[in-house]
């Protein structure tokens, strides 16, 4: 029976494991340092806020794992030997592997600052940091205040967790507006004005220099290149992840920045493939970028590189591009491709609309000249995955996409459509005549 | 603003307070002329009961119901015991003790809490209400942005069981066990309600009315702690004023009124079974005396459980009922939603679920089935048992127990929906509508889902949602009752509750949207 290894339990390495056991009756051993059971690491944030407890985010009860005959090894993997295709773990213990694949995630990036390891500076990322922001920052009257470093989807989910426990956070962005590298602007500015209406105290294009420490060493407070000492008692470094790879830098595995693999998610060793956040494709597929630690690409990745394991040799080849996040209050989708003014191509154009009062708007990509629909993101309005999905296959043109919206609408039940303020602008921003068409069952379920 | 709230909190408690201090107190004085209307009414024949409550209770002033009710109950059963000793049959009295004590209590208060019905009513109702109304409404102001707000559910004592819960339920629990077992000790409670009672069907409150109107009240304080919560969701908010006028007009105002006009007690949209006793041969008996309304009524109870109540489903779910509509639905959506994350969620809990509640449906119709019987057939037994018995075993065991004592009582520690997931026989019937014919599913949009749990924990059903969800699945479960508060809490906008064709419905996946095209194709055409 041949002897399948997988490193880390998160999104990508579970699903593979789950795939791999759908479909045959190999070995599967998960090894993970970190916890028990998989959870879901995107749902750390709702236990701090007391939304959830841990065993909450788990999203398999504890005996899925015996039942299914996957094998949980909480241990850390300190070394690969593909020659003897085993692993040598910290406890000194080796495990044999006849296929091993690595998923072993992120870690949060730190640019040498000064003061970047003391004692209340952390990142958000794995169950340890959770627990240690706990620590950290249980109330107001502990942690009288946190900055938080990177304006990015991390960044913003720390300060909402600190701001459920009345923490004052100051908020440092390197861009002049919130993640504006990958927002379109009017997005951008809708959440700069949303962040500061949760009393959090955003502080564009500012950059940290230092983190200072008091008499017991801990971090006491953060000096900023516009000159400023903010006090503050934990320090949240949320500029973006890097792949968690440093325990391969000597295993003869290629690595870049992550694990270099092929299309089919296989290193240059045989019988080693990587996936998730920490693989590096040799080159970005379509428009992505070589590396995705986005949670669906890590299950995507999972569930293709389960069938090559299981004899059905597949690339990985993700369909379109979408994504999710929640800003504080807003919930943001996107499909297709949207790119901010900064990264977006010539012949991309884009059509904003957005509510007079609401927090509430939508950017949608379309070609200049052919008028093909690129993508949309949406703030406040859910959207149909399918439906998108199936106008980015059919290439339609952003004339068909405003006629049919009525279909991609996925808000419950009762709420205000904003279906015909959107449309009414762009015909009198493009000098179009459409008239939306009635939402339809029949169009929504064909092809589903 | 919190300095409000805690002054609303302490005037809660103190209304509270002297609510539940209310069934130990009090005088009662019962004098001859009151005990013999008593006697003539109830038709007692025992002069032993008689000469036992003339001398020991008549004329004497009594303080609090727990020094009155042991001498009628010791009274009682000496006066049977020794009328069965005699084989004097006839002189048996058949009244329960607590149901005498009852009588007794409510005819003969007459101290200040009796005469004074208006400022006891403002002492206890009042308070609460002011002291409620004035915790949940600065939550306008201090729930800050409106969105989902579940902060610290799992911080607090009172909705992460601890000890705030666990008193909670100490007084949920007695209060039921008073009400469906010692209700002479509802007596002080039934004074303050008397004056709306005779507004509204004629006649002076019993246990009962105090409990209708109580309902009403709670519902209608913790709809507005629903609406400023959910204030973002338009349809929490619709299905809310829904559930809170089904409650006051149907359940409670509708039938004092009819009482009033001489017509049969009755709820319009409390459908058989959950309505467990409508084919009882009293029930029967009595709408068949009530000439025209009573025939509607019985051929509407009728339609209602056997067409309106299925073809409803059909197109909108069994949400329709269970939380549009339903009195027991409706306390769970407003005074159960602080509670809806206990509901548990292991596989095991479904398990017992669907042998529970299934098995209540199966208990209610062969118990209906032996009343029909015995009905049209004129016998009190169906193969040597006894139809009466059956009846006062589910009127127990399920209709007070189940329904009452655990269905509430244990809101805050089992969840809101205790009753409607484990008991309900009605939720079992309409539940294999909803899950075998129906245009209702909440829909998983694709692959957006992260599987962050929110939705499974704050299913009040203990549905897994997010297992559905995670594998891009629809959720068509008969336990659902559609509050949309999945869809709600879920952050990244994954599902939906929809009505549409049956086709698709249920669409079980391998590999989730947003994956190679082929690769889907051909995992999920196998």
């Amino acid at each position: 029976m041949e002897n399948i290894v997988i490193i880390g339990n998160g999104i990508a390495g579970i699903t593979a494991a789950r795939h791999i056991r759908k479909n045959s009756d190999k070995k599967i051993t998960v090894v993970s340092a970190e916890t028990d059971y998989f959870f879901s690491r995107t749902a750390l944030m709702y236990i701090y806020m007391g939304h959830m407890k841990f065993e909450h985010t788990q999203p398999y009860e504890n005996w899925f794992w015996k039942k299914n005959r996957i094998d949980l090894v909480k241990a850390f993997v300190t070394q690969v030997n593909h020659e003897d295709k085993k692993l040598v773990l910290q406890d000194g213990n080796t495990i044999n592997y006849d296929k091993l694949i690595i998923a072993t995630g992120s870690k949060p990036n730190k640019f040498g600052w000064p003061g970047q390891d003391l004692p209340g500076v952390q990142g958000l990322y794995s169950k340890q940091d959770l627990d240690q922001l706990e620590a950290n920052a249980p109330d107001n009257k502990t942690c009288k205040r946190a900055v938080i470093v990177g304006g990015g989807l991390i960044g913003i989910e720390m300060a909402e967790m600190l701001r459920s426990r009345k923490i004052p956070v100051t908020f440092l962005v390197r861009e002049n507006s919130f993640w504006n590298g990958v927002l379109p602007s009017g997005e951008s500015q809708m959440i700069n004005e949303h962040i500061l209406e949760h009393h959090i105290d955003l502080r564009l294009e500012t950059n940290l220099v230092e983190i200072l420490a008091d008499e017991n060493g801990r971090a006491k407070a953060v000096t900023t290149d516009k000159g400023d000492t903010i006090e503050c008692t934990v320090v949240g470094l949320t500029a973006g992840v890097s792949p968690n790879i440093d325990f391969l830098k000597e295993s003869g595995i290629a690595i870049g920045r992550g694990v270099k693999v092929n299309r089919f998610l296989e290193t240059n060793i045989p019988d080693i493939y990587a996936i998730g956040d920490c693989a590096e494709q040799h080159e970005g597929i379509g428009q992505r970028r070589p590396i995705e630690a986005v949670w669906y690409t890590g299950r995507m990745m999972g569930e293709t590189v389960a069938q090559t394991i299981c004899g059905n040799k597949i690339e990985y080849k993700p369909g379109h591009w979408f994504n999710s996040a929640k800003f504080l209050d807003l919930e943001y989708q996107t499909y297709g491709w949207v790119f901010s003014e900064q990264n977006k191509k010539e012949n991309e154009q884009h059509f904003h609309w957005r509510h007079a009062t609401e927090k509430i708007c939508v950017t949608i990509a379309f070609d200049k000249d052919s008028k093909q629909f690129l993508g949309i993101n949406t703030f406040g309005i859910r959207m149909r995955h399918e439906i998108f999905n199936r106008w980015l296959s059919e290439k339609r043109d952003i004339n068909h996409i405003m006629e049919f919206l009525k279909d991609a609408n996925f808000d419950p039940e009762f709420f205000a459509a904003y279906e015909n303020e959107i449309i009414s602008k762009f015909n009198s921003e493009f000098g179009t005549h459409i008239t939306p068409k009635k939402k339809s069952w029949k169009r929504i379920f064909s092809n589903a | 603003m919190k300095a409000i709230k805690n002054i609303g909190l302490v005037i809660f408690l103190i209304g509270l307070g002297i609510f539940t201090a209310l069934p130990l107190i009090g005088t009662f004085k019962l004098d001859q002329s009151t005990f013999d209307k008593i006697v003539a009414e109830k038709r007692i024949k025992s002069e032993l009961f008689i000469t036992d409550i003339t001398k020991n209770v008549v004329g004497k002033e009594f303080q609090g119901m727990q020094s009155i009710s042991p001498l009628v109950s010791a009274a009682i059963e000496n006066a049977n015991t020794q009328h069965v000793k005699n084989k004097e049959y006839k002189k048996k009295i058949y009244t329960k003790p607590s149901d005498m004590a009852t009588l007794i209590g409510k005819r003969s208060g007459n101290g200040f809490i009796a005469n004074n019905k208006g400022t006891m009513w403002f002492l206890t109702f009042g308070l609460g209400i002011i002291g409620a109304l004035l915790f949940i409404i600065p939550n306008v102001i201090l729930l800050g942005k409106k969105g989902i707000k579940n902060d610290g559910i799992y911080h607090e004592s009172a909705t992460n069981k601890g000890w705030v819960a666990w008193l909670v339920f100490i007084f949920l629990v007695g209060f039921y066990l008073i009400l469906y077992f010692k209700s002479e000790y509802a007596t002080n409670w039934t004074y303050l309600v008397d004056p709306i009672s005779e507004s509204l069907s004629g006649n002076p409150a019993g246990h009962w009315f105090v409990y209708g109107f109580m309902y009403c009240v709670i519902m209608t304080v913790m709809a507005i702690r629903m609406y400023i919560k959910y204030r973002h969701n338009m349809y929490q908010m619709v299905r809310t004023t829904s559930v809170l006028f089904f409650q006051i007009v149907f359940a409670f105002l509708i039938p004092e009124i009819m009482v009033r006009l001489q017509m049969p007690y009755y709820d319009f949209k409390n459908a058989f079974p959950l309505d467990y006793d409508f084919f009882f041969s009293w029930n029967l008996k009595q709408l068949l005396n009530s000439g025209g309304i009573g025939l509607f009524i019985l051929v509407w109870g009728i339609v209602l459980t056997l067409v309106v109540v299925p073809v409803m489903v059909y197109f909108f779910g069994k949400r329709w009922y269970c939380s549009w509509v339903c009195g027991c639905g409706g306390l769970a959506e407003t005074l159960g939603d602080p509670y809806r994350q206990h509901s548990s969620k292991s596989l095991f809990s479904w398990k017992i679920e669907r042998w529970l509640i299934h098995g209540v449906l199966l208990f209610a119709v062969v118990m209906t089935g032996m009343t029909l019987y015995s009905f049209f057939a004129e016998t009190s037994t169906v193969l040597g048992i006894k139809t009466q018995s059956i009846q006062n075993t589910y009127s127990l065991a399920i209709g007070s127990i189940f329904a009452g004592v655990i269905g509430t009582g244990f809101y805050p520690i089992f969840g809101n929906r205790v009753w409607c997931r484990f008991g309900c026989p009605l939720a079992a019937y309409l539940g294999f509508v909803q899950r075998f014919k129906s245009r209702f599913r909440i829909t998983t949009n694709g692959g957006q889902c992260i599987s962050c749990g929110n939705c499974s924990t704050y299913c009040e059903q203990g549905i897994d949602v997010r297992a559905y969800a995670q594998k891009g699945e629809n959720i068509v479960r008969s336990s659902c009752v559609g509050c949309g508060v999945c869809s709600a809490v879920c952050p990244r906008g994954v599902l939906k509750l929809e009505n549409g064709p049956l086709e698709g419905r249920i669409n079980p996946t391998e590999v989730l949207l947003g994956n190679d095209v082929d690769l889907m194709e051909l995992t999920n055409k196998k």
